[in-house]
């Protein structure tokens, strides 16, 4: 038995040696997400997009052979702190990407800020890390948590929406988007309810938001949360008379197959569409169904340009990963491939792009999908990045 | 407030308190009869919702999937109950807690082996996806009226069995005094076989009923298991009586709680206090209304023991 362990363990140790010797013709990326459970639909989808991007660029990034590490943050907090702590302490990584959830990228982000790690999002961007608490290593290849939200406030006051029911979970993200939402809807807001991040029954606050009677509702509830939210607003028979108005992440691919054809016709915002006329953007939907099997959903799209972020700022450095601060200026200011199309890195590390209107219709091929019918902002910075002292 | 809105919130009230009601009734006599503490309780209700959901994938029919999945979960519960739980009636709490643990782990690890750690997907069944109209402004969803229906026959049926059979009566018997009732010539092995039996049917008929309305998914037990010991701390352990009053009571309180708390601070505080304040407080309310009932009545509202 023990005979039998040997020689493989030998191997393994003489691999990790190796591996250490041959650092330099590599980049190590640690990668962290939310895996499992009925919120880690949007890490997979992250994560499968970020593999497609790397399957694109040949196994590699910058040209250097790249070697990922992939944890699961198992939705907890604690669990993401340990996991970056082992990255940039055992590991050694030259990147953290990942975290889907931002009270898990609050608690995880700062062990490699202080490792003077680069931290490169693709997806969480709390508005902590935005403004006067900016940090030199981290970069956003998504969006600032507000965007979304205000894209669709600014389409419910041009859509002459005047009374609308606000829902997001308790945690910084959700508080993000309500302010986001707020701050360009400007018509009456009958409520704003907050409830418990992961609360899967929304009976008690579906009986509030009848009572409430407005014209419309927004709700932030991202992966498994809006599944259930939106099932149980349709049971209840409230679609009927209340108009329903959505980020993208409440009404995308991880989103629209579990609930079907309720979801025709609702309207969303996001920076990102499968439609999106761009030819990066066409051979990433058509290869990530050819993989997958599935369309790619606006997080998919998120870890494909993160990987192309990563690789154009590797490239920049010349491999040099070693050269923290170098590094990190090339992820503020080249140029990377992108599905959205082109977009730039603000002084605070948040991503300047367009946010679209998109609408929730079935394909020639009869499945429901997002299609593109307007552009809501261009080159929209976040309202944070005058605070962030950065240059 | 509304007289609408708050129909509306008992009703809610009613259906949460009432699939609790499924989950304690098995955790109390298991835990009034044969003194033990059983963790994995949480686990059949996990393992009869997966059952439930591969099964009317399977299937495609809710109404066929429903009993071979109670079935099915009722027949796990009394392997568990003959291959390991037997050997741990003569243990000390301590050990009971950390074997029906270790039990917790093995269930969600296996669970997560067999069909993976995404969710599955269980629909409601199509005639009962929509609302039904039940007053002017008041549609309720249909589903959501079934499981209240369910849950009051299930509940009606369990009393009869407890308070109008011989069976129940030697369940009482074996609550209230297990060491008199093995003196006058019960078999309270067996007795407890069948108990632990009808636990797991009644764990996997809340597993199956609530499965469309969250999600079925590794670790869905545990959360729902601290609410039933609430119950049946609530209620009185060994009581099914104690458990109906107490699952009602907490389902009750919690829903109201996260309703009508948040309105309430509202009114007197500034709105961003009241906003972090108010769902803050609703998901202690519980708790608050255990210790209440903890420090007037410290055997719970029904106690079996007299």
């Amino acid at each position: 038995m023990i005979r039998n362990i040997a020689a493989p363990l030998a191997l393994a140790l003489a691999a990790a040696f190796a591996s250490n010797v041959q650092a330099a013709d590599r980049v190590k990326v640690g990668l962290i997400s939310t895996l499992s459970g009925p919120a880690g639909a949007l890490g997979v989808d992250m994560r499968d997009g970020f593999n497609l991007a790397l399957k694109h660029l040949g196994g590699k990034l910058g040209g250097l052979n790249a070697e990922i590490t992939a944890s699961d943050d198992q939705f907890n907090p604690d669990t993401g702190k340990q996991i970056v702590d082992r990255f940039v302490k055992r590991d050694r990584v030259d990147f953290v990407t990942g975290i889907i959830y931002s009270n898990i990228l609050l608690a995880a982000a700062p062990t490699a800020f202080e490792s003077k790690t680069p931290y490169v999002s693709a997806n969480a961007g709390p508005s902590q890390y935005a403004g006067k608490g900016c940090s030199p290593y981290f970069v956003s290849a998504a969006w600032q948590n507000d965007a979304f939200h205000e894209a669709a406030g600014q389409h419910a006051t041009s859509k002459g929406i005047n009374n609308v029911y606000l829902m997001a979970p308790n945690y910084p993200a959700g508080q993000d988007a309500l302010t986001g939402f707020k701050r360009f809807y400007k018509g009456k807001i009958a409520d704003e309810v907050y409830v418990k991040l992961g609360q899967l029954d929304f009976a008690a606050e579906l009986a509030q938001l009848r009572a409430a009677k407005p014209e419309a509702v927004y709700v932030f509830f991202p992966g498994g949360m809006g599944i259930n939210f939106i099932k149980q607003f349709v049971a209840a028979g409230l679609s009927k008379d209340v108009t329903l108005v959505l980020p993208g992440f409440s009404a995308d691919q991880d989103i629209i197959p579990a609930v079907g054809e309720p979801m025709l016709g609702l309207m969303n915002t996001a920076h990102w569409a499968p439609d999106l006329d761009n030819a990066e953007n066409k051979r990433f939907v058509a290869d990530f169904e050819t993989d997958f099997k599935r369309i790619p959903s606006v997080y998919a799209a998120q870890g494909y340009d993160t990987a192309m972020l990563i690789d154009a700022a590797v490239r920049a450095v010349k491999g040099k990963v070693e050269d923290r601060e170098a590094v990190m200026k090339a992820l503020k200011s080249v140029k990377a491939r992108s599905v959205r199309g082109a977009y730039r890195i603000n002084n605070n590390g948040f991503p300047v792009q367009n946010y679209y209107l998109r609408v929730i219709g079935k394909d020639a091929k009869g499945r429901i999908i997002n299609k593109t019918i307007g552009t809501i902002f261009t080159a929209h910075a976040d309202a944070y990045a005058k605070e962030c002292p950065l240059k | 407030m509304s007289g609408i809105l708050l129909l509306e919130q008992s009703l809610n009230g009613l259906q949460f308190g009432l699939m609790l009601f499924l989950l304690a009734a098995g955790l109390t006599l298991v835990f009034g009869i044969m003194d033990m503490i059983n963790l994995a309780h949480g686990s059949l209700y996990m393992i009869g919702a997966y059952l439930m959901a591969t099964l009317a994938q399977a299937t495609g029919s809710f109404l066929l999937a429903l009993p071979l999945a109670i079935v099915a979960t009722g027949i796990i519960g009394v392997a568990l109950e003959i291959s390991v739980l037997r050997r741990l009636y003569q243990r000390d709490h301590l050990s009971q807690v950390l074997a029906t643990f270790a039990l917790i782990l093995i269930a969600n690890e296996g669970v997560r082996m067999i069909w993976g750690s995404q969710p599955m997907m269980l629909a409601t069944p199509a005639a009962l996806s929509g609302p039904v109209q039940l007053l002017p402004g008041l549609a309720y969803p249909s589903y959501r009226l079934l499981v209240i229906g369910v849950g009051l026959a299930v509940a009606l049926l369990l009393y009869i069995l407890v308070t109008k059979t011989r069976t129940g009566m030697l369940v009482r018997a074996g609550a209230s005094n297990r060491e008199m009732a093995t003196a006058m010539g019960v078999d309270i092995r067996k007795l407890f076989t069948v108990v632990f039996g009808v636990g797991a049917m009644l764990c996997a008929l809340a597993g199956a009923l609530l499965g469309p309305l969250l999600a079925v998914q590794t670790g869905m037990g545990e959360e729902i298991l601290i609410l039933a010991f609430v119950v049946i701390v609530v209620g009185g352990i060994g009581s099914i009586r104690g458990a109906l009053v107490g699952a009602l009571l907490v389902g009750m309180v919690d829903t109201i709680g996260r309703a009508f708390l948040p309105m309430l601070f509202r009114e007197i505080l500034p709105p961003q206090y009241a906003a972090g304040l108010g769902p803050g407080l609703a998901s202690i309310l519980i708790y608050l209304l255990m210790a209440v009932v903890l420090f007037w009545k410290p055997q719970g509202l029904f106690p079996a023991r007299g």
